[in-house]
């Protein structure tokens, strides 16, 4: 039943974190390049963009249910399993969900880079 | 990429490492939370390496913000992947614990991973969007 339980909260913290990195990506990309910004129209003008978009404040609420979901993981099964898991899925995710609603050009690259990656966390686990 | 833009790398790649680690450690001082008593984990938030790991967290956010207005995000999360291999070479170097084969395996595969997303261009660039002058030019041309 435990087991259960730590394989739905990692579930969970995956959806969640895939959500809210997309949010976040596209509420980033609406704003513009923070360095340029600053520059420009100074540090209040970056803060102020940024917490009146729409965007960063879903995908912050979205991250903000995966990090619950993580303390939850965390408290029912082992940080080796738990991490390891639940930021492979997301890796994975993030690269399908990047291409369909952000556009980004997931190339072979790309592709090789989040395989490569998602393998390695696993089996850091072991 | 600048100097500057791979500090921002740096910064979300240590920050976030350091923050998971120490609320894990957190966690486990803490106990299990039961569903029937969620409230627990409020009072969780008070154990001080919880605590000091939200804030680290906070900065993994800030810098992650950062990165995320200039490169895209099929970029910046393999690139700052590394913070795997940093807990790894923490756990060996610095707690002395066991690294088994399969742990390096993983680590060879990450870092792998990171040269390859490290050697192509960090942001798609979105012709249809913003046209450049190249792509007036074409297009007149061809009507």
């Amino acid at each position: 039943m435990k087991h259960m339980y730590t394989w739905g909260a990692i579930v969970a913290v995956a959806f969640a974190s895939v959500v809210g990195d997309i949010l976040l990506a596209r509420a980033m990309k609406q704003v513009g390049d923070v360095h340029e910004l600053w520059k420009r129209s100074g540090l209040w003008t970056v803060v102020a963009r940024t917490v009146g978009n729409p965007n960063f404040f879903m995908g912050l609420a979205a991250m903000a249910v995966g990090f619950f979901s993580l303390l939850f993981a965390l408290s029912w099964g082992d940080v080796s399993l738990v991490a390891p898991a639940a930021a492979s899925l997301t890796f994975i995710g993030n690269a399908f969900a990047a291409k369909i609603f952000l556009h980004e050009k997931v190339d072979h690259r790309r592709w090789m880079a989040a395989m490569l990656v998602a393998a390695g966390v696993a089996l850091l686990a072991g | 990429m600048t100097f500057r833009k791979y500090l921002v790398l740096a910064g979300v790649t240590v920050f976030a490492a350091a923050g998971d680690s120490m609320l894990s450690h957190g966690m486990k001082q803490t106990g299990e939370i039961s569903l029937h008593h969620l409230q627990s984990i409020i009072l969780a938030v008070g154990n001080p390496w919880v605590a000091v790991g939200i804030v680290l967290l906070l900065a993994f956010f800030a810098s992650y913000m950062n990165a995320l207005s200039w490169a895209d995000l099929t970029y910046v999360l393999p690139a700052t992947s590394l913070g795997y291999v940093l807990l790894a070479l923490v756990a060996k170097f610095a707690l002395h614990e066991a690294v088994s084969p399969l742990r390096w395996l993983g680590i060879a595969l990450i870092t792998g991973g990171v040269g390859f997303v490290a050697g192509g261009p960090s942001l798609t660039s979105h012709e249809h969007s913003h046209p450049t002058t190249f792509d007036a030019a074409s297009s007149e041309v061809t009507s």
